[in-house]
C-alpha cells in the first residue's frame, strides 16, 4: 500500500470516528449543542478544552519554529501555558459563578451598557479573524502535503472542507467529539516522538530524551549546539534575541490565552464553581502533555535534518549529493514536500552536492570561499512542515505518518471550525439580533450566522494565500489582540469596583485600536502585503514587534479605562453588589440553571 | 442573595475576609509564576547558567519544560486551597 492510500485511511478513519460520535451523543440532547460541558466531569471537560483550544499552531507549527531558532522561542511554550494560571486564579471561578454563556455577555452586564458588549464582540471578531487566518495556513500546510498538491490548491480545498465542517456544526459542540479529537490529536503528536527520542537517545520519554546523552556519550544539545554553530547558525541553547521583546511576547500569549472567547466560555458551563478552578488545571494537564514534547521535537529534528544534508558528520564529511537525494528512499520526504512549494533546494554551484549552511553568517563567508560555495543551497524550508515531515525525516513506518496527517487535520480544522462558529454566533446573536435589530426572526439570524461564516472564511482564506507569518506567528498576532482588548476588561469587571462602563469602553478601544494599528503598520493594513511602512526585523518601537505588542496594548486599555472611571460617573450600587456576588461562590446553583 | 437578609453585616464581613484570603493566595501564586517564567526562564538565565542540566543550564530548561510543570501545580494548589477556603468561611456552593 503506498504512502498515499495510508493517509487516506487514517485521516478517513478519523472522520468517521468524529462523526459517529457527534451523531450518538447528538441524539441525547440539543442543549448539549450550546452548553458542551455542563454536567461533565473537569477531568472529561478538561480534555475537551485541550482539543478545542490547540490548533494547528500548536500542533503543526510551534515545534518548528522552535527547532530552527532554540531557546529564543521558549517563549511560545511559557506563554501559551501561562495563560491558564491567569485563566485559572483571575477568571474562571467567577465567570462560572456570573452564570451567563458568553463573554459578550459578561461585559454588557457589568458594565451595564449596550455599547461595551458591542465593543466586546467588536474585540471578539477582530481577535478571532486573525486567528482563524492562522489556521487557514495550517490547514493549506496539512492538505497540500496530503493530497500532494501545491500549497495554494491544499488551501483551497481545505478551506472548503472547513466550511462544510462549520455548517455541518454541530460535532463542535459535543465534548465527546472533542475527546475523541484530543486522543487523535495527542497519540499522532506523542508515538513519532517516542520514536525518534527512542533512536536518537535510547529514552522513550520524549520529553527527558531532550536532555539525555546521544548513543556517543554526548548530551543531545550539545551535539546540536556543535552542529548547528559549525554551520554558521546561532547556538541552539543560547539567548540571542532582544530580552524586552522576549518578556513581552511572553506576556502578550500568557494574557491573550485568558482573554480568548471560546476557552473562556467552556468554564461557564462546568456544573460548579470548585469544578471551574479543577477544570483549568485539568486542561494545561492535557495541554502540558503536547508542550512538553514539543521542544523535543523541535530540537530532534533540527538535528535528524543536519544529519541529512551532512551525512557524514559534519562540514568534513561532505554534503549530501544530489543523486543521494533523488535517488535514495532516504530521501523521499525531500521529493514529496518538493511538490508543495514549501521545500526547495538548488546545486547553485553545480558541484553535484546540496550544501546546507547560514550564508548569512560572517564567519562562514571564508569557509564557503575556501570550499568554492556560493549561498545555501537548500534553498527553502517552511517551519511549517517540520512537524508533519518529521516521522518521514526520520524514516518512521507509513502508518506514522498516516497518523500524523490525521492529527494535524483534527488539530486545525477543529479550532477553525470552531472560530468560524464562534465568529458567526457574535454576529448574528449578538450584533444583528442584540443591538442593529432585536425583531429579526429566527431564520433571519440564521442566516446572518452563514452570511457572517461564508465572509469569514473567504477573508481568511484570501489572507491565508499570503499569511501575515507562520501558522503560529498569525495566531500570536491573534493572542495579542486579545489580550489588549478582552482580558483587561474582564479582570476589571471582577477585581474593581471603581471601572465604570464609560472607562470599561474606553479602555478596551484604546488598546484594540493602539495594538491593531501597530500589527497593520509591520504586516499590513488588514495583512494586505506589501501595505506595511515597518516591518518586524527593524520595528517602530526599539525592539517591540507586532507579536509583541499585545503586552503593551493591555497596559494601554488598563491605563486608559483607570483614567477614564476616574474622571466618570461611579458605579451604580447594583453593579457593586454584582461584582461582590461574583466573588462569593455561594448560590451559584441557581446560575447553572438559568 | 437571600444569604445577605439574615445577619447581613456579620455575613458581609466574613465576606471580606475570604475576599482578602483569595487575594493573598493570588498574590503569591502570581509571584511564583512570574519568577519562573520571566525569572528563571528569561531574566535571571545568566545567574543559573552554572547549574548544569543535560547538556545545557537550569534557565533553558526553566523556559522549555520547568516553567510548564510550576504552572500546573499553582493551578491545582490553588484549586485546592480555594475549595477548602470556601468551605471555611462557609461560603462554598451548598
Amino acid at each position: 500500500m503506498d504512502q498515499f492510500t495510508i493517509n487516506l485511511l487514517f485521516v478517513g478513519a478519523s472522520f468517521a470516528l468524529y462523526i459517529g460520535i457527534a451523531i450518538w451523543a447528538r441524539a441525547g440532547s440539543t442543549s448539549e449543542f450550546y452548553a458542551a460541558g455542563r454536567g461533565v466531569h473537569p477531568v472529561t471537560n478538561g480534555m475537551a478544552t485541550a482539543a478545542d483550544w490547540m490548533s494547528a499552531a500548536s500542533f503543526i507549527s510551534m515545534a518548528g519554529l522552535i527547532a530552527f531558532t532554540g531557546y529564543d522561542n521558549s517563549t511560545f511554550l511559557m506563554g501559551w501555558t501561562g495563560g491558564y494560571v491567569l485563566l485559572a486564579l483571575l477568571l474562571a471561578p467567577y465567570l462560572r459563578k456570573f452564570g451567563k454563556y458568553t463573554v459578550s455577555e459578561f461585559i454588557g452586564d457589568r458594565f451595564y451598557s449596550q455599547t461595551a458588549r458591542v465593543v466586546a464582540v467588536i474585540c471578539l471578531i477582530v481577535a478571532s479573524v486573525t486567528y482563524v487566518i492562522g489556521q487557514m495556513t495550517g490547514v493549506g500546510v496539512a492538505f497540500g502535503r496530503f493530497l500532494e498538491v501545491s500549497n495554494t490548491s491544499g488551501l483551497l480545498i481545505g478551506a472548503c472542507v472547513v466550511f462544510a465542517y462549520a455548517v455541518f456544526g454541530g460535532m463542535k459542540g459535543v465534548t465527546y467529539t472533542q475527546v475523541a479529537q484530543y486522543c487523535v490529536l495527542i497519540t499522532a503528536y506523542t508515538i513519532p516522538a517516542i520514536f525518534i527520542s527512542l533512536q536518537l537517545t535510547g529514552t522513550p520519554v520524549p520529553a527527558l530524551g531532550l536532555f539525555s546523552d546521544t548513543a556517543s556519550g554526548e548530551p543531545l544539545l550539545t551535539k546540536l549546539d556543535a552542529i548547528v554553530t559549525e554551520l554558521g547558525f546561532a547556538e541552539y541553547t543560547a539567548h540571542h534575541s532582544n530580552t524586552l521583546n522576549m518578556v513581552l511576547f511572553t506576556l502578550s500569549l500568557m494574557i491573550g490565552t485568558a482573554g480568548l472567547p471560546h476557552v473562556i466560555m467552556r468554564f461557564f458551563t462546568v456544573p460548579k464553581v470548585s469544578d471551574a478552578r479543577w477544570s483549568a488545571g485539568w486542561t494545561l494537564v492535557f495541554i502540558a502533555l503536547l508542550y512538553l514534547t514539543a521542544p523535543a521535537v523541535g530540537a530532534m529534528a533540527r538535528l535528524n535534518i543536519t544529519d541529512m544534508m551532512w551525512p557524514n558528520g559534519g562540514i568534513e564529511g561532505g554534503a549530501v549529493s544530489v543523486e543521494e537525494i533523488d535517488t535514495d528512499p532516504r530521501y523521499d520526504w525531500m521529493q514529496t514536500w518538493k511538490k508543495t512549494g514549501l521545500l526547495d533546494w538548488e546545486d547553485k554551484n553545480g558541484d553535484g552536492k546540496i550544501q546546507y549552511y547560514n550564508d548569512k553568517s560572517e564567519a562562514m563567508t571564508a569557509i564557503a570561499e575556501e570550499k568554492g560555495w556560493v549561498g545555501n543551497e537548500l534553498t527553502k524550508f517552511n517551519r511549517d512542515i517540520l512537524v508533519l515531515a518529521n516521522p518521514e525525516i526520520a524514516n518512521l513506518p507509513g502508518w506514522v505518518i498516516g497518523l500524523v496527517a490525521a492529527g494535524g487535520l483534527a488539530a486545525a480544522l477543529s479550532t477553525a471550525a470552531g472560530l468560524l462558529l464562534a465568529i458567526s454566533s457574535a454576529v448574528s446573536h449578538d450584533l444583528v439580533k442584540g443591538a442593529i435589530n432585536p425583531s429579526i426572526s429566527e431564520k433571519g439570524e440564521l442566516l446572518a450566522a452563514r452570511i457572517a461564516m461564508a465572509v469569514a472564511i473567504v477573508v481568511a482564506t484570501y489572507l491565508g494565500l499570503n499569511p501575515p507569518g507562520f501558522a503560529a506567528q498569525t495566531v500570536a498576532l491573534a493572542f495579542g489582540l486579545a489580550a489588549a482588548s478582552i482580558f483587561p476588561a474582564l479582570m476589571m469587571g471582577i477585581f474593581s469596583t471603581r471601572i465604570n462602563n464609560t472607562g470599561a469602553v474606553a479602555g478596551m478601544l484604546a488598546g484594540l485600536t493602539v495594538t491593531l494599528v501597530y500589527i497593520f503598520l509591520h504586516k499590513g493594513w488588514l495583512f494586505i502585503p506589501g501595505t506595511n511602512s515597518f516591518t518586524d526585523a527593524d520595528p517602530l518601537l526599539g525592539p517591540i514587534k507586532s507579536t509583541s505588542f499585545g503586552a503593551i496594548g493591555a497596559m494601554i486599555n488598563f491605563g486608559v479605562a483607570y483614567v477614564v472611571a476616574g474622571m466618570t460617573k461611579e458605579t451604580p450600587q447594583e453593579i457593586v453588589e454584582l461584582v461582590e456576588s461574583v466573588r462569593i461562590p455561594r448560590g451559584a446553583g441557581a446560575a447553572q440553571n438559568k | 442573595m437571600a444569604d445577605h437578609s439574615t445577619n447581613s453585616a456579620q455575613t458581609a464581613e466574613a465576606d471580606k475576609g475570604y475576599w482578602q484570603a483569595n487575594l493573598r493566595l493570588i498574590y503569591i501564586s502570581l509571584a511564583i509564576w512570574a519568577l519562573v517564567s520571566f525569572g528563571f526562564g528569561i531574566l535571571l538565565r545568566p545567574l543559573l547558567s552554572g547549574i548544569a542540566v543535560g547538556g545545557t543550564d537550569l534557565g533553558f530548561w526553566f523556559a522549555q519544560q520547568g516553567s510548564i510543570l510550576v504552572f500546573l501545580v499553582l493551578i491545582f494548589n490553588y484549586a485546592w486551597r480555594m475549595n477548602k477556603l470556601d468551605a471555611e468561611h462557609g461560603v462554598d456552593e451548598e
